[in-house]
Formats: structure tokens, C-alpha cells, sequence
């Protein structure tokens, strides 16, 4: 599909910014401790939507696997604080290994007792892991809808493997952090849980301009190379392996992080995680926010969550009659997403199909654009 | 033993290749990726269920143990109905791009899904059989009729009767089974005839009936198929769309109507995997779900728009699914070193063996990228 590459114009981002940075400096006194919390969620999980509109909106690629690394980042936070808060359990191990008579701690716990190494962990480990995975799949120029299912496939068994083993992990019961302690307090406490909202919402934005700079200059545009003519950019020159390898795990580690702040809000790391539902979520957010526009993918995330949690507590058995026909609105008829209709043609056709603007006789962007101002760009 | 094991295989790789051939003929043949296969296989396990149940009423009872039969029937025109209107409404508009399609048939599979779960099955099957009579009454007028220029009169007025048909069908069916009158997300069972429980000995081994069933509707799906696309008018048109698809244009091939038989026969056969699929254990909503995944797998590791490479990468999958899955390799070669034993003890549970398959997969991706038996052509791009 043809797919123009999307800039927002400096006011528009402006505007919305303006709107983001009020919005989450008067959050927490306006909303509810639930909310609240509910909205750090939906932050963090903007951050993983950011990786996903890096390698979907910017490098083509659609990984429908992205609940593993989110789910590795929540699980090595879990980790940490289930490890550094086991003191009065017996043989100093988190609870759980005592329901599967298990005495000694598995070796890869150890290192977690280290809050530097997990700090570290949280993004590099999902990172490292989709850089391998994303290597053994691109080495062999395996892409498009091939990509797609092998990180489907792979997903799947990062659930398989994580939801039966139960004397490393807790399998399928999950790793719980709510009453876990940080700092000598509960991480499901109330002053905890707005410091983890602070947090999130300055790491999206960290993210944000991370990513910003990301696609910023060569690299970035390499990556558009890669999505609209990988041939093309093999044959100028470029090794589209490394290039794909890398933007994979950036995004990799992206959802890391994101799984991270999503544990510690939510209370509980489980292989839930890494359902095939979830993992394809979190491309809508970024397809109905826009792709590409990497405002867009943090927008689509919170609204959408923020949309289902209120749909689902109004009528549960309608959320899923909305999501699927969300998917099926975005692809064939608002493929930009809302922020790419609104920053194209989209408000203008609208308007000439109600009659309300004058039908443009010549190629569009020679009307709506001023003469003289496109001279000046030149 | 090894009998033993390798029926198992081939039963589980039945299952898979049943399930895989409708995918493998609409991804092979159109490059469409269909994530509501699953929900299409769902579909044909609910009609088995219907089915099962308007046998009960006492005008079928004597012909209740021919309704497995029936259902396959059933099964593969629901299913193809569903798809013919998925592709008609949805995908005709995506070809080309495949990540929207898979997206789009991904919101279909979850629109399916919350149908069978609120939705009464009763009305499910009303509004099914209105779309049947919509999409196919129009077309048994004479060309006479379809060339004037009041059909679309025709059409308007078929698409009526279609609707009170569907109603008139939908209260019949659920004034009479009251089972089906009211929509439950719970999980329903579909009991075997009697002449299908049981097992079966031979060479001194007991095979289970229904497996074997199982792999009877497999062997004659496959064969069907085979004969259709190699022996067919319909068959040719379709292979030869595969193969260049602007040239057929230009020689007089529909490729619309191409494109609608070939989404809608894999659609079918979704639909009867679903029947197979029913037999094996209880049917709900996310019944397909647990069945796509593997089903791709078969897909990618058999190469793609290789019906001969589906079969062997489906029996190969179940074959080491069985042998990894139930352990039976220490059970062949019982004082194996203890560090060879432990691993194929860990891997020894149903879901460790996906786990290990799946490296197996990858492994095997990088030494042959296009699977099996690629497509051989000399295209830069695929």
C-alpha cells in the first residue's frame, strides 16, 4: 500500500503537547487513586506502543510478538522486588518456591538480588533477546507476513514455556509485586504507586524523544528505505540485517521497559502477558493513533485503554464487537490512523463531501498550499 | 509400540493438516493471510453441535447416527459462506497488502468470536442460512435475467426472502431445540454416534474410532482438493491466477470470481476441520485459537502454495510432537545418558514439545528460508 510518510506540522504538535503535559500535571489531583493508576498504566503502555510504531510505522516490519519483551521487562522487575522483599521466608526465597518444595534459588534469580543489575536487566534482557531473534529471522531475508507469523509463533512459545514452569517462575500463577516492598514501603501503597505514575509519564516522554531522534537523520531514513523498497536499499549498499536488527530491538527493549512500569501498576507479572490478543493490541493502538507518527502510537495507546476500560465496565460483551470493528475501520478506510487523517486530507474531504468547502480543481497541495510560501521552501 | 507412536503422530498431524489445507490454499494461492481461519474452524465445530442437536428432534432421531456425515456438509457451507462474505465485504478491498489484511481478518476473528458467545445459536443459524439463500439465489436465474437491467430488483427482493427465511428458520430452530435458544459463552460437547466410540485393533494395537474418523476426513479432504485444482475447469482458472494473475486477466479469467471460489473452498474446508476439531474435545468460542498458530507453522515450514509440502510438514509436526511431547524417545532407548535423559524429560509435556518444535522451526528456517518445497521462480521479491 502506498504509505507517505506523515509529519505533523510544528503547531499541531505543539497543541497536543500542550494538552498531554496539562493532562498529566493535573491528572493526579483531578482523578481518583483508581484512575489515577489506571492512566500510569495506559502511560506505560504507550512507551511499548512507541517501539511498535518504530518497526511498524518506520521500518514495515509487524511484529505481532511484542508481549514477550513487554512481558521479560515485567517479569525482571517482578523478579527484583519479589527477590529483595523474601528476608522472612524461609531460606530467604521468595514464598512461592515453598509450594513446589523447591530450597534453593534457580540461578538466573541470583543476579536480580542486585538493584543495579536490574534496573539494567529491565530493558537490555528484551532487548538482547529480540536482537538474537530478530537476526536468525532477518539473516535469512524472511519478511512481510512470514515476519508476522514467526513472532506469533515465537510468542506462543515464550507462553508455553513461561506458563509451565512452575518451580522457576511460578508458571501460570504469575509473579506478584503489590505486596512486595520498595524503599521500606509496599509497592501497592498509594505514595508508591503516584511515584511510579511520575515516573511513567516522564519515561514516555523520555521515549518519545528518544524514538524522535531515532528516526531522526540517516538512520531513520534508511529505515523508510527499508519499509517502502528493502531491494532498493540492499542494493545501494546497505545491509537492511543490521539496520532491522537494531530498530528490533530498540523496540524490544521499548516494551521491556514499558512491561516493567505495567507490572509494578498493575501488581502482578503473569504469562497473561503474552497472549496473542494483547500482542496484536498494541499494533491497533498504534494503526487507529496513526502510523508513523510517533505521537500517534502514545495517543491511540491511552485513548483505547482508556475506551475499553470505561466500555468494559458499561457493557462487558460489547468491547470485543467494537475492537474487532475498529481493526476492520482502520485498515480500510482510515489507514493513516486519526492523527495521519487529520493532518492530510482527511478534514478537507470531509468538508467537501458536506458541502461546506469549495471541490479542489487543481492537484491539491498546489491549493491548500499558499504560492509564495512554497516558493520560499524551495 | 513404534505402531503406537506413529499413529498418534499421524493422528495429531491429521488434525493439523485439515486444519492447515484451507489456510494453505488461501495463503498460497492468494497471499492473504487469515487470522479468522480459527474462527472460521470454530464455526464448523458449532455446526457439528447445531447439527447434533436438530438430529435429536424426533422427525431425524432414526437418521441420528448418519449426523457426523451431514455436518461435514453443513460445516463446509457455513464456513464458506462466512468466508465468501468476509472476502466480498472485507478482503477484496485489502489484496496487496497483506499486513492490513491480516489485521482486518484479525478484527473479524474477534467479531466472530463475541457472535457465538452472545448471540443463541438458534438465531446464528438463521441469519447463516439467510446469507446463503442473499448470496445464492440470484445466481440460479438464467443469464437472460442477470443481463437485464431489473436484476438488481431481483437481487433487492432474493436478499428480503433471505432475511424472512432467516427468521422464520432462526424461531423454528429455537422454539425446537430449546438448548439453542439462549446465547451462553460456555464451552458445548458433541457426543460421537455410537457407532464411532470405541476402538478399533489392528495388528494387535487399539486405535481409537474417532481418531481414525478423523484421518478418513482428512484423506478425503486432501484427495477432493487435489482432484478439484489439478482435474477441475475451476481448478485450472485458479491455478493459473496463482500463477500470473494479469495475464489469466487478460485471457478472459474471472479473477473475481477466481478469487471468491478459492477464499470461500478454503473457508469450507475450515469449516470441516472444525467438524474434526469437535470430535476431539469440547467446542467454544476460542476453540480455533489454540489451533491457528500451528497451523501456520504448517504453512511456513511446507513452503508456501505447496499442497504436497503442507502434508509433510503437518504429519512431521505431529510425528515429533508425539515423540518429544510424550517422551517416547526414552521409552525406545530406556539407559540413555542422564544428562540426555533430563532434557527429554523437561521437554517431556505438551507444551514443552511446542517449545522445542518451534526451535526446531527456526533452526530449519535458516538452512531452507522458503520451507520444504519452495516455489521455484526468479522473482528478486516474493
Amino acid at each position: 500500500m502506498e504509505f507517505k510518510n506523515l509529519k505533523l506540522s510544528k503547531k499541531t504538535t505543539f497543541v497536543i503537547w500542550v494538552i498531554i503535559i496539562a493532562f498529566i500535571i493535573a491528572a493526579p489531583s483531578i482523578l481518583p487513586v483508581f484512575r489515577l493508576n489506571l492512566l500510569g498504566r495506559y502511560l506505560s503502555l504507550a512507551i511499548v506502543a512507541l517501539g511498535v510504531d518504530l518497526i511498524w510505522g518506520f521500518t514495515g516490519l509487524l511484529s505481532l510478538g511484542q508481549g514477550i519483551f513487554f512481558a521479560l521487562g515485567g517479569y525482571c522487575a517482578a523478579m527484583y522486588l519479589q527477590i529483595t522483599s523474601s528476608s522472612e521466608f524461609p531460606n530467604n526465597i521468595p514464598e512461592f518456591f515453598g509450594l513446589y518444595g523447591v530450597d534453593n534459588l534457580p540461578f538466573f534469580w541470583e543476579p536480580f538480588r542486585s538493584s543495579i543489575f536490574s534496573l539494567f536487566a529491565i530493558w537490555v534482557i528484551p532487548a538482547l533477546v529480540a536482537g538474537i531473534l530478530g537476526f536468525l529471522v532477518f539473516r535469512n531475508r524472511i519478511k512481510g507476513v512470514y515476519f508476522s507469523i514467526l513472532t506469533q509463533a515465537a510468542l506462543l512459545v515464550f507462553f508455553n514455556f513461561f506458563n509451565g514452569q512452575q518451580k522457576l517462575i511460578n508458571g501460570t500463577n504469575g509473579l506478584k509485586t503489590d505486596v512486595t516492598q520498595l524503599f521500606g514501603q509496599m509497592v501497592g501503597s498509594e505514595s508508591i504507586q503516584r511515584m511510579f505514575f511520575w515516573i511513567t509519564a516522564l519515561l514516555v516522554i523520555a521515549a518519545w524523544f528518544f524514538s524522535k531522534w531515532v528516526v531522526k537523520g540517516r538512520f531513520g531514513n534508511i529505515l523508510i528505505g527499508i519499509r517502502d523498497d528493502e531491494p532498493r536499499v540492499r542494493f545501494t549498499g546497505y545491509n537492511p540485517v543490521l539496520f532491522k536488527t537494531i530498530i528490533f530491538s530498540i523496540a524490544g527493549g521499548l516494551a521491556g521497559i514499558s512491561g516493567a512500569l505495567y507490572t509494578v501498576q498493575s501488581g502482578i507479572v503473569s504469562p497473561q502477558f503474552m497472549t496473542v490478543p494483547f500482542s496484536i493490541e498494541m499494533v491497533i493502538w498504534v494503526a487507529v493513533g496513526g502510523r508513523g507518527t510517533l505521537l500517534g502510537a502514545i495517543l491511540g495507546a491511552v485513548l483505547i485503554n482508556y475506551a475499553k476500560s470505561l466500555v468494559s465496565e458499561a457493557l462487558p460483551a460489547s468491547w470485543m464487537f467494537i475492537q474487532g470493528g475498529l481493526f476492520i475501520l482502520v485498515v480500510t478506510a482510515l489507514p493513516e490512523g486519526v492523527l495521519g487523517w487529520l493532518q492530510g486530507e482527511g478534514p478537507r474531504n470531509l468538508l467537501q463531501k458536506l458541502g461546506l468547502k469549495r471541490k479542489i480543481e487543481t492537484y491539491p497541495s498546489l491549493e491548500i498550499k499558499n504560492e509564495t510560501e512554497g516558493l520560499k521552501n524551495e | 509400540m513404534l505402531l503406537d507412536s506413529l499413529f498418534n503422530g499421524v493422528a495429531i498431524g491429521s488434525v493439523l493438516l485439515v486444519a492447515a489445507l484451507g489456510l494453505a490454499i488461501v495463503f498460497g494461492l492468494m497471499g492473504v493471510i487469515n487470522l479468522a481461519h480459527g474462527e472460521l474452524m470454530m464455526l464448523g465445530a458449532y455446526t457439528t453441535y447445531v447439527t447434533q442437536l436438530i438430529f435429536k428432534l424426533p422427525l431425524l432421531k432414526p437418521y441420528y447416527n448418519a449426523y457426523v456425515i451431514v455436518s461435514i456438509f453443513f460445516a463446509f457451507i457455513v464456513s464458506g459462506v462466512v468466508g465468501i462474505l468476509l472476502e466480498k465485504t472485507v478482503i477484496r478491498k485489502l489484496y496487496g497488502s497483506p499486513l492490513e489484511t491480516l489485521l482486518a481478518t484479525w478484527g473479524v476473528s474477534l467479531i466472530l468470536q463475541q457472535f457465538v458467545r452472545s448471540v443463541p445459536l438458534a438465531y446464528g443459524t438463521g441469519l447463516v442460512i439467510s446469507l446463503i439463500i442473499g448470496l445464492f439465489l440470484p445466481s440460479v436465474f438464467s443469464s437472460k435475467v442477470k443481463e437485464s437491467i431489473n436484476f438488481k430488483y431481483v437481487k433487492f427482493s432474493s436478499w428480503i426472502f433471505a432475511a424472512l427465511a432467516g427468521v422464520l428458520s432462526g424461531n423454528l430452530i429455537s422454539s425446537s431445540v430449546s438448548k439453542l435458544s439462549r446465547a451462553s459463552a460456555r464451552n458445548v460437547d458433541v457426543t460421537a454416534p455410537a457407532w464411532m466410540r470405541g476402538q478399533v485393533e489392528i495388528l494387535g494395537t487399539n486405535f481409537p474410532k474417532t481418531r481414525l474418523m478423523i484421518i478418513i476426513i482428512t484423506l478425503i479432504s486432501v484427495i477432493a482438493i487435489t482432484l478439484f485444482l489439478n482435474q477441475s475447469a475451476w481448478g485450472m482458472r485458479i491455478r493459473a491466477v496463482t500463477q500470473n494473475r494479469e495475464m489469466s486477466d487478460c485471457l478472459g479469467i474471472s479473477t473475481e470470481k477466481v478469487d471468491v471460489l478459492t477464499f470461500g473452498i478454503g473457508s469450507g474446508l475450515a469449516g470441516v476441520a472444525g467438524v474434526a476439531v469437535s470430535l476431539l474435545g469440547s467446542v467454544g468460542p476460542n476453540v480455533g485459537g489454540n489451533y491457528i498458530v500451528g497451523c501456520f507453522m504448517v504453512v511456513v515450514l511446507g513452503g508456501v502454495g505447496n499442497l504436497l509440502g503442507t502434508i509433510f510438514a503437518s504429519f512431521g509436526i505431529g510425528i515429533m510432537t508425539d515423540l518429544i511431547g510424550a517422551g517416547r524417545l526414552l521409552s525406545i532407548w530406556p539407559d540413555m545418558p542422564l544428562p540426555l535423559s533430563n532434557t527429554i524429560n523437561f521437554f517431556a509435556t505438551t507444551s514443552m514439545a511446542r517449545v522445542m518444535i518451534f526451535a526446531l522451526i527456526v533452526i530449519f528456517l535458516q538452512f531452507k528460508p522458503t520451507g520444504l518445497f519452495p516455489q521455484k521462480g526468479r522473482m528478486v521479491e516474493s
